[in-house]
């Protein structure tokens, strides 16, 4: 059943063999960068490029695992990784003569992912049963919402880093057809040695978010911003963590390709797919393939599961209609309110989203677009970034590459998430601020930045201190190495006399490295102006 | 003391006339003497003594749970009992023991009930004679009662009459007083059906008022727990225990009102008695006919209003019902699969293999074939032409009984059955099919609307065996349902199993009842 669709098997199987099968909570990938470094599907260049051009279409369905401590319709708790078998309940079990409880919290976390993507919540909506045979499937049929799912037609916005820096933010959009709630089914573990197939229900019923994203996007990079944006905005919301390759997110994509303004072509599935950037490669992959077939004079097959279009579905005998109340003023008598889904106190609840954050870093802040996306993307680096602000005096243009290439950097190098940074935000605002009052020069800070990382705990003065790495402001001093550096150096001496003052910068290079960099930058510039005058 | 209601038992109970153990061990004792019936797939003596005994200490301590504590109850074998099998007389569950209790099960626990066994029954209550299960079809008690014998000249033991089903195993317990009161499951008439063949009251509340958690679906949305008793008013007291909200069935409903026992001068006079003509069908019995007239006649006389309605969608309620009964049906079964639980194929190949030949050995043709029915209803090509018709017929003749009640009716009058209990032999001559769509002809529209009926015995038909009438009221109006059903049990005189030797060897043990009935009442 879940066997991967087409040829993108063969690339994902690939892909497992790089990744291994479940790869580290810490490899999640933090930036989207594609094979394709710009969204070009199309297989000929651009100047052959006439309207018969092929492009590909994407669509895609996401299961998110709703972040909650107990599943969709029974009570057992939901965790990742715990011993096989040890969180189910007779429900999950499908032990005969036990019916479904719907959890209030997985109702909210639905009806405010729909509001976070400007969803209409229906008021009323159904539950259905899914009909297949599957081992870790054990009722037999899935609960989930086929006729009236909760939440429909939203948008969500996300953005393409294009141009050479990555600095032209192109806004796009994709059309949510819905969001439904349904159940999540077990795992089954095939040994091939024995011909066996072991069941671990921990999973069986967990609750999960069905997103339908219509087919709006034309490459992996787009899905891939698409999906990530998502990311973003579940994490924020809390409704689900969103994490890939603990299953917590998990992306099915529809590809097809087409000549625009002619119908779409056959699609084929790209499914269990555990990284945005995976996805990313996976589709283009299969675009490539697609057009690739058809310029070849073929036909793309679509291998869909044969018994899922027979499937049969029938109402969920056992679940009154999900009513959902649109302020507590709409609440009928003799419902409480604390029981009831309310939609006013979910909107009202509902945190900064990730795409406002970023517009207000910008607006605030006066920095660039490209970095509130690397801010937005790391979480807690927001956090972080605004935490050295509040005790630096230095001004955030400056701080920015601080905190994005620095702590960022340092951070990656080691798999380390911003929390665990051994600079803390004030720490490094003291480190800036001794820069800022010239008391080190830029350069020394990044040395006294990397001695704090390898020894936290020390401020960055104490480290100054230490190693004396203050700013040589010595007048007489600088003034002897100086004289040393035009004395050892006639031809560049010779060179700025006859008006090439750029070799200027050359000589205090030669001093900065003679002071190790200590020496202060306008005073030298000075002295040496003399020297060289 | 065996013949009594338990209202009389418990008094006994109370005043220390007997002891819970005793009657504990009279119903046992009755229950082997009666074991030709088959109304038992289980009998939990052990436990049943257990009970008995603590309930005993709460009796001598003066402190009873309730008007149930110390009374022998039987429970249809598709209700889950904790460490208890639960088989739904099927192979597929033969070896299955619940790790919980249902909860109508465990609120008659509460109350200090003591279990006897488990009820024989159709196959997963697939069927109305109760002839369709893996354990073997169960005898109606009356069928060896004198009058039956002496009536229809019945010698051989091949004789016998059906119970109707499918909960005939929880009628049987009740009518060969091994068992004071018993759950049935009701969902075309399951519960009312063999109530009526049998001579017991057989009440199917409002859907939603009593929980379904821990009861093995037939069809959820019809499915309702079913009391049986002795009398309206034993009934009527196990409703009001068992009735109200219940966390793990989300279908539940709260209970309009307490219930506990009914008023006992119930005037009928501004009552308004409605009679569906389309229930004068052909097939009805001459004799059940003449009950259903002379009933109609005890109300006219009464100074109630009697009048003919019309419930126009009826005759398509069976074919509808099927049509969603066999579509759940595939539904529900499809997690007997032989993974988690219940009976599994050594035939192993394969994942499939082992599923298909699972299910084949695990169901009878009866199930297999509602299933496969049920999945060709539910077919992406089919679904509409017969499962989303079938709802909005469903709807149709939900909006009869609404017009009809809406119109000043209080309680409808109808036959239970077509005719009263037939022969073994003769029942069989017909599939489970062609059965199930002439018994549940009267008891099904019930389910299909939600609303409360109760079957109540009447009189004995020439061969000796019961008939019995149903009552039909609007959705939580058991209580008035259950009132108007008293006052025909106090006027029709349908007599008790007791006044007869119906157990081969039990003449010793009927005279004692007799005589105790007597001085008890």
């Amino acid at each position: 059943m879940a066997a991967f669709c087409v040829a993108a098997s063969e690339l994902l199987h690939n892909m497992k063999q790089i990744s291994g099968f479940y790869p580290k909570a810490s490899c999640v990938i933090r930036r989207i960068r594609t094979t394709n470094p710009r969204c070009d599907s199309q297989i000929q260049p651009r100047a052959k490029s006439t309207p018969q051009q092929l492009v590909g279409v994407v669509g895609l369905e996401i299961h998110a695992q709703i972040n909650s401590s107990t599943k969709l319709f029974s009570g057992s708790s939901v965790r990742f990784s715990a011993p096989p078998n040890s969180l189910v309940s007779f429900f999950d079990a499908s032990l005969p003569g036990t019916l479904p409880v719907l959890n209030r919290r997985c109702v909210e976390a639905a009806v405010m992912t729909g509001l976070a993507l400007n969803c209409n919540i229906n008021r009323k909506s159904l539950f259905d049963r899914k009909h297949y045979f599957y081992a870790d499937l054990p009722a037999g049929y899935q609960i989930t919402q086929q006729r009236q799912p909760v939440a429909v037609d939203g948008t969500l916005t996300y953005s393409l880093l294009e141009g050479k820096k990555r600095s032209q933010v192109i806004r796009k959009n994709v059309h949510i057809k819905q969001i439904q709630l349904e159940q999540d089914s077990g795992k089954s573990l095939h040994d091939d040695v024995h011909s066996q197939t072991l069941i671990d229900l921990n999973r069986a019923g967990v609750g999960l978010m069905e997103l339908v994203m219509e087919p709006d996007m034309s490459c992996g990079e787009e899905a891939a911003a698409a999906v990530r944006e998502l990311q973003l905005i579940l994490q924020a919301l809390g409704t689900c963590q969103g994490n890939m390759s603990e299953g917590q997110l998990r992306v099915d994509a529809n590809v097809s390709v087409h000549r625009p303004g002619e119908p779409l072509g056959v699609r084929t599935e790209v499914k269990n797919i555990n990284s945005v950037r995976y996805l990313a490669r996976a589709i283009d992959y299969e675009i490539q393939r697609q057009i690739g077939i058809l310029q070849r004079g073929g036909t793309v097959q679509n291998e869909t599961r044969a018994y899922d279009s027979k499937s049969g579905f029938m109402p969920e005998p056992n679940l009154p209609p999900l009513i959902v109340y649109e302020d507590n003023a709409s609440l009928p008598a003799g419902i409480d309110a604390c029981q009831a889904v309310v939609v006013q106190k979910i909107k009202e609840g509902l945190p900064e989203l990730p795409s406002i954050k970023r517009d207000r870093l910008v607006q605030t802040y006066g920095i660039l677009p490209e970095h509130s996306f690397t801010l937005v993307n790391e979480d807690g680096l927001v956090e972080y970034f605004e935490a050295v602000l509040m005790a630096t005096k230095k001004e955030p243009r400056k701080v920015i590459g601080w905190v994005t290439n620095e702590l960022l950097g340092h951070l990656k190098q080691q798999d380390l998430s911003v929390s665990q940074s051994p600079i803390s935000p004030p720490a490094l605002a003291e480190l800036l601020e001794l820069q800022e009052t010239g008391h080190i020069s830029s350069s020394v800070a990044k040395q006294v930045f990397q001695k704090m990382w390898r020894s936290p705990g020390k401020t960055a003065a104490q480290i100054t201190q230490e190693h004396d790495l203050g700013l040589v402001s010595d007048t007489a001093q600088l003034h002897s190495i100086c004289q040393k550096v035009v004395d050892s150096h006639p031809d560049e001496v010779h060179a700025i006399r006859n008006g090439n003052k750029k070799v200027l910068n050359k000589l205090m290079g030669l001093v900065q490295k003679e002071t190790k960099g200590r020496a202060d930058p306008v005073l030298v510039r000075k002295i040496l102006q003399e020297k060289t005058s | 003391m065996l013949g009594l209601f338990f209202l009389g038992v418990s008094l006994a109970l109370r005043e220390g006339r007997i002891s819970p153990t005793e009657l504990c061990k009279k119903c046992l004792n009755r229950i082997k003497k009666t074991q030709h019936l088959n109304a038992y797939i289980t009998v939990t003596e052990e436990s049943a003594l257990k009970q008995a005994q603590q309930s005993e200490v709460r009796l001598l301590k003066g402190v009873p749970k309730g008007p149930l504590d110390g009374i022998p109850f039987a429970v249809k074998d598709n209700f889950c009992t904790k460490n208890i099998k639960t088989t739904c007389a099927s192979k597929m569950l033969k070896d299955y023991t619940p790790p919980y209790n249902a909860t109508v099960v465990q609120k008659l626990l509460d109350q200090g009930a003591v279990l006897m066994g488990k009820a024989n029954l159709d196959e997963f209550a697939m069927g109305a004679g109760c002839t369709d299960g893996a354990f073997g079809p169960v005898k109606n008690p009356w069928s060896y009662a004198a009058p039956y014998r002496e009536q229809t000249g019945a010698m051989l033991e091949s004789d016998w009459a059906i119970t109707g089903g499918s909960s005939g195993g929880s009628a049987a317990a009740v009518a060969s007083l091994t068992s004071y009161l018993a759950l049935g499951s009701d969902t075309g008439g399951s519960t009312r059906n063999p109530g009526a063949l049998c001579g017991v009251v057989a009440l199917k509340p409002t859907y939603g008022l009593l929980s379904r958690h821990g009861l093995i679906p037939l069809v959820n949305s019809m499915d309702v727990p079913g009391i049986m008793a002795r009398s309206v008013n034993d009934a009527a007291i196990v409703l009001g225990i068992l009735q109200g909200l219940d966390v793990r069935d989300s279908t539940t409903v709260p209970a309009p009102s307490p219930l506990t026992e009914l008023p006992q001068d119930f005037d009928v006079k501004n009552i308004c008695v409605g009679i569906p003509k389309e229930y004068h069908a052909p097939g009805l019995s001459e004799e059940t006919l003449a009950q259903w007239s002379r009933v109609a006649d005890l109300f006219e006389r009464a100074g109630a209003q009697v009048k003919q309605v019309s419930l126009p969608h009826t005759q398509y309620s069976i074919v509808c019902y099927h049509v969603l009964c066999h579509a759940e049906v595939a539904s529900n079964m499809a997690r007997f699969d032989g993974l988690e639980y219940g009976h599994r194929s050594q035939i192993d190949s394969s994942t499939e293999v082992m599923y298909a030949s699972t299910r084949h050995e695990g169901f009878n043709d009866v199930v297999r074939g509602r299933i496969l029915s049920g999945n060709y209803f539910l077919l992406k090509q089919n679904y509409q032409h017969y499962f989303v018709k079938a709802q909005k017929v469903r709807r149709l003749i939900a909006d009869d009984f609404r017009n009809v009640f809406g119109s000043g009716v209080d309680v409808l009058l109808t036959p239970t059955t077509l005719s009263d209990a037939a022969c073994y032999q003769d029942f069989t001559q017909e599939d489970n099919r062609t059965r199930s769509a002439q018994e549940d002809v009267f008891t099904q529209p019930a389910n299909m609307a939600g609303l409360p009926a109760v079957s109540v015995p009447t009189a004995l038909s020439r061969r000796g065996l019961p008939i019995g009438l149903q009552l039909i009221g609007p959705a939580l109006h058991d209580k008035k349902l259950l009132s108007v059903a008293q006052w025909i049990e106090q006027r029709v005189g349908f007599p008790s199993i007791s006044d007869w030797d119906y157990s081969r060897e039990s003449r010793n043990d009927t005279a004692v009842t007799k005589r105790e009935q007597t001085s008890a009442v």
